[in-house]
């Protein structure tokens, strides 16, 4: 094995890096790693939980290879995983374009991107199989846009300075879904792959320190069933929902990570979430969500707001259109701020530019909380005919929603919580701190450190789903091919089953006043306002004093009508919030203790003289990874240390 | 058999026997017109085709053609209001582009039959199949043009055809280019230029299956 | 700033597979039109909710008219009054104040209904099963660009790829046919040289899936086309015949 083999620190982890230069590390691993044979992978079962774009392909070549897999979903269809809805593309090192890209530059911009918290080795493997993943999407029919001569075609996204974005469209993540979900379905038809949809995890079965199977609720009938398997991979998505409103689905959820947690794995770097800049502003209390306006468009549209505060303010009253401001009166504060970079800073970059201007009294729109994504120039420089070529179906999208041309007048946006980077802790294999047990995709913490750059989403899903973890889950399975089916009955599966129902149980008689929804709304106020795009220390504390408040409520005054034994959405969504409580306390818990700023997580009292972020790398280059200590207790606080042999660690600049 | 078994292999019967009644249709719409300008031309194109092997062969395709396309149309809609499951609509709409014709189908095939049969009897029995069986006025069975000045010189049948007509004027506009499509022969550029061939076809044949009602209610009526 | 508007909601509503449904009238005053046709059914869970009744059940996910999820057949039509959306992109101000809403689940032979307005789709997911994939197994693939495909092939691909299956085409159709969203993944498979291979099996397989399933034959209505939150055309319904056609007659 051509591992580290380093004893593990006191209250460090090891991360199981292999040794060797950057570029030869995942090649060293493979070479070594131990495989199961063909005969044996039959007598093998692995559950896969989730079905979008890492748990779908996941499960997919699982199954290629000849696994048993089980593979778990709460919505109707696999294909209805929040990955689909993804607009931009999915980056790779291809240099198709000629214009100077490589596996190493993809690496360096990510690792830049992430503001040097992610691991080198995790993500310069992300680098190097981010091409194959191209290969493959193609192989399966995925309609990439192409040239006249019939080659595929690539955008520009934030972050960098080559064009590596590969896409469908504005529905690059719809076309990469359909293709894991096709490889999947063709696995379902040969039988390879048994398909549990409407169903969800509600706990996660550990049997002599390692994963063995789950307890699941079919969400139709309310049955609470027991399911067996050699490993458990998951790949549920990101937590991001904790905020209420954010762009993640309705149904996005953290309650599988809680429910790794619970059981021993390590939650890491809770606080880093990513604020997308351009989205639909808020406009009522009503509000279910927030739609997102891919970042491709700022591309081509230019993101300005008033340069005279009296023009803002007459804009807000409704006195002034924007297309009455002339030109030089226009704060094109991104192109101002960051010349090299532009409109295409990384995305927390451009939120907080975004927060600062509305901040100051430059905001737009009926709340003041906008500011506008103007194509007018590219209009006249392309012509409309190319905009729409290019965006349609996103303007259409703000059409539909906004009640607004965005051909005539400029769009309106504002950043929203978007994705989630912190997520349960995995070593290099992907694997949790509970042996068997893996995780995959947004919900896991690897590759983005504390921001993630766009259309790499997209990226790391399908790379560990299709690229990484069928490898390294043989290494754990190698040794797992003496170990038989066992049953469901075994008092692990009992126990497990029986706390699942008696917190069902507990949901169901507290019959008190308040809907779900209403206390979610409460919760996502308190982290919008507090644990949100900027954050500090007394902010942080009172947040967390009203997160208890909040969870008091939740425990005593949640209504939720109906029966468990049925199909009950009310009490879907409680269990869900239950547990969102307990994430946002982590995230606030973690964004308190990580005394800087750096990409998603910024603290006001960390900043430069203009108001960027101030990384503080003597004392935070470290992954916080926070264990479980049992309910009611404060968990405990593990460290995996950042050390940075390839890369040099700098303050980021999108200056110059 | 995929001909029965599969949704597209039943299509393609209905294509194929619409297909083909169309062409049917066509030929006897033009033959029909002869008869405007000179009853005795007509009358020798009836002679031509009387009772021979070819037109009973004919006939007989014909039939089949008719029988089938019925029998088909029938199961597709048992098939297909079985499909709808068990509850329906409390609202339902015709959306835009959606022809009137291609939800009537069945209805618009039921009153062209019964104009069918009232055709059948007025015409063919007396005379292709008297010509067969031998039972009958031998004399008027070559004599078409006898027949149609007989039944169009009464206003009431003109009418009754003009409104039949109309009916399979619609079954036209949908049919003719549903064909067409059933067999898979438009992509994005034809399928407006067979919809545009499907009305001008439908109007072509009942234009001229109209002119020779249409005709002798204007002579006998206000005697032109 | 907010206008609003007052309508009555007619409602079906149905316990399980089994049960009988039936219309429950609600009325909800002060919507603001600039909600979505979403939030105000959240709205009138809310209110079921704080009256402690059972709130109407009913599909949705992304809430950005992509995931295919919605599913409600809104005065007579799937995914409501307004063209190329879903319900969830639906906006109250497509809707006149005091007006009657009428919301009906998918009715299809193929759709059984679960509970009130959420109905079971996973036939989509079983015909996709039998063959809307091409046969390739992850890793040995060749580079990305090593067989160019025709702009105009790859996006007439693509038009038909953006299907979001979500049932409008068989809950619009009067045949209760699943053609639309058959004929959008053979079609968008057909046309790239990827999945030329296995077409001719793919297209036989797929139909005959559906038609086991129970859906409908098409009769070339067009409902579906018109309907498609995602604007799909009939002639990839053509293209499919066209498919079918010829794979029976070289067999």
């Amino acid at each position: 094995m051509a591992k580290k083999e380093q004893t593990a620190a006191v209250g460090t982890i090891d991360a199981k890096i292999p040794e060797g230069p950057l570029a030869e590390k995942w090649t060293n691993y493979k070479a070594h790693q131990k495989l199961v044979n063909p005969a044996n992978k039959r007598r093998l079962d692995i559950i896969v939980v989730g079905t979008g774009l890492a748990g779908a392909s996941a499960a997919a070549s699982l199954a290629e290879m000849g696994f048993n897999v089980l593979n778990f979903c709460i919505q109707d269809s696999p294909r209805r995983a929040h990955s689909i809805a993804a607009q931009g593309g999915i980056n790779a090192a291809k240099n198709y374009p000629n214009d100077g890209d490589s596996v190493y530059r993809l690496f360096y911009d990510t690792i830049k991107g992430g503001d040097y918290r992610a691991r080198e080795a995790n993500v310069y493997r992300l680098a190097e199989v981010s091409n194959n993943i191209i290969d493959q999407c193609v192989a399966q029919g995925v309609p990439f846009a192409r040239d006249y001569g019939g080659l595929l075609d690539n955008r520009s996204f934030g972050g960098a300075q080559v064009s590596r974005t590969f896409y469908a469209r504005g529905q690059t993540g719809q076309q990469l879904l359909l293709g894991a979900y096709s490889a999947l379905s063709r696995q379902v038809g040969r039988g390879q792959v048994k398909l549990y949809t409407r169903y969800e995890m509600l706990d996660i079965v550990v049997i002599e320190g390692r994963a063995r199977g789950i307890i699941a609720r079919n969400l139709v009938t309310g049955r609470i069933e027991r399911f067996f398997a050699h490993a458990v991979v998951v790949g549920s998505g990101g937590y991001g929902n904790t905020f209420f409103l954010s762009t993640n689905a309705m149904a996005s959820n953290g309650s599988a990570a809680m429910q790794m947690y619970r059981k021993g794995a390590y939650f890491a770097n809770p606080c880093y979430a990513q604020i997308h800049p351009t989205c639909i502003p808020v406009h009522g209390d009503y509000q279910s969500k927030l739609t997102l306006m891919s970042e491709s468009l700022r591309n081509d549209g230019r993101i300005w707001v008033p340069k005279k505060k009296e023009d803002a303010e007459a804009i807000r009253a409704g006195k002034l259109k924007p297309t009455d401001i002339k030109e030089e009166d226009r704060d094109y504060y991104l192109e101002r701020r960051y010349p090299a970079f532009g409109n295409l800073v990384p995305r927390d970059v451009a939120s907080r530019a975004a927060k600062e201007r509305c901040d100051a009294g430059y905001g737009v729109g009926s709340t003041g909380l906008a500011v506008y994504l103007d194509f007018a120039d590219a209009i006249n420089r392309l012509g409309e005919d190319v905009v729409r070529a290019r965006y349609g179906n996103l303007f259409q999208m703000y059409e539909k929603i906004v009640d607004d041309n965005p051909y005539k007048t400029p769009m309106m946006i504002y950043p929203a919580i978007h994705y989630t980077m912190g997520g349960i802790w995995v070593d290099y294999e992907l694997q949790t701190s509970v042996k068997g047990l893996f995780c995959i995709g947004e919900a896991n913490f690897s590759d983005h450190g504390a921001n993630r750059l766009g259309a790499s989403a997209l990226m790391q899903g399908l790379a560990d789903g299709y690229f990484v973890l069928p490898y390294t889950i043989q290494n754990y399975l190698a040794d797992q091919i003496q170990v038989p089916r066992m049953s469901v009955d075994l008092p692990e599966f009992i126990e497990a089953e029986k706390g699942v129902t008696d917190k069902i149980k507990r949901v169901m008689g507290i019959q008190g006043k308040r809907s779900v929804d209403s206390i979610h709304r409460e919760l996502g106020l308190v982290m919008w306002d507090f644990v949100g795009m900027a954050r500090n220390k007394a902010g942080l504390e009172e947040a967390l004093e009203k997160i208890k408040a909040i969870r008091k409520e939740f425990w005593t005054n949640v209504y939720v009508p109906g029966t468990d034994m049925e199909l009950n959405v009310e009490l879907e969504k409680a269990l869900r919030l239950s547990d969102f409580i307990e994430i946002a306390e982590l995230m606030a818990r973690d964004a308190l203790l990580r005394e800087e700023s750096c990409g998603g997580h910024f603290r006001e009292e960390h900043q430069t003289e203009d108001g960027e972020a101030l990384r503080d790398d003597e004392h935070f280059a470290y992954v916080s990874c926070w264990k479980y200590t049992g309910e009611g207790n404060e968990p405990e606080l593990l460290k995996e240390p950042l050390n940075y042999e390839f890369v040099q660690r700098q303050q980021r600049n999108y200056k110059a | 058999m995929w001909l029965i078994d599969s949704s597209v292999g039943r299509k393609f019967v209905m294509g194929i026997t619409g297909g083909f009644l169309v062409l049917f249709l066509l030929f006897h719409s033009i033959m029909n017109v002869v008869v405007v300008f000179s009853p005795e031309a007509y009358n020798a194109v009836c002679e031509f085709l009387g009772a021979n092997w070819y037109a009973i062969i004919g006939t007989l395709v014909l039939a089949a053609g008719v029988v089938i396309h019925f029998l088909y149309a029938a199961l597709l809609t048992v098939q297909n209001l079985r499909a709808r499951g068990r509850d329906r609509y409390a609202v339902t709409t015709r959306q835009e582009g959606v022809s009137w014709a291609s939800k009537n189908m069945f209805v618009l095939g039921i009153i062209i039959i019964g104009f069918l049969v009232l055709h059948l009897i007025q015409f063919w029995s007396k005379m292709q199949l008297v010509e067969l069986t031998g039972h009958g006025d031998h004399a008027l069975a070559a004599d078409g043009a006898y027949w149609i000045q007989h039944y169009f010189g009464q206003p009431v049948y003109c009418i009754v055809y003009i409104v039949l007509l109309c009916a399979l004027w619609f079954h036209l506009t949908h049919g003719v280019w549903s064909c067409l499509h059933s067999l898979g022969l438009d992509n994005k550029t034809w399928l407006p230029r067979i919809k545009a061939i499907a009305n001008v076809v439908a109007t072509i044949v009942v234009l001229l299956f109209m002119a020779v009602p249409v005709y002798y209610l204007i002579v006998n009526v206000f005697g032109i | 700033m907010d206008k609003t508007i007052n309508v009555t909601l007619k409602v079906w509503r149905q316990a399980g597979p089994k049960a009988k449904g039936h219309f429950e009238t609600y009325k909800l005053d002060n919507i603001s039109t600039d909600a979505s046709f979403l939030e105000m059914m959240d709205i009138l869970n809310e209110k079921l909710i704080n009256e402690r009744k059972e709130p109407v059940a009913f599909d949705h996910d992304c809430r950005e008219g992509i995931c295919g999820m919605c599913s409600l057949y809104i005065n007579g039509h799937p995914h409501g009054p307004d063209s190329e959306i879903t319900t969830c992109q639906l906006h109250m101000r497509k809707f006149k104040d005091g007006e009657t809403i009428t919301i009906e689940p998918w009715r299809s032979a193929g759709f059984p209904v679960i509970k009130d307005l959420m109905v079971d789709r996973s036939a989509y997911d079983k015909i996709m099963q039998a063959g809307g994939f091409i046969s390739v197994t992850t890793g040995g693939v060749p580079d990305g660009n090593a067989i160019p495909i025709p702009k105009d092939k790859a996006d007439e691909a693509m038009d038909a790829a953006a299907c979001i299956g979500c049932g409008a085409c068989a809950a619009a159709c009067k045949n209760g046919s699943a053609m639309l969203f058959v004929s959008a993944k053979v079609s968008q498979l057909a046309l790239l040289p990827q999945g030329r291979v296995e077409a001719k099996r793919r297209v036989k397989a797929m139909l005959s899936k559906m038609d086991e399933l129970g859906f409908g034959n098409c009769t070339n209505t067009g409902a579906c086309a018109a309907e498609c939150p995602k604007a799909i055309s009939i002639t990839h319904i053509a293209r499919l015949n066209r498919e079918f056609i010829k794979a029976k007659l070289s067999d």
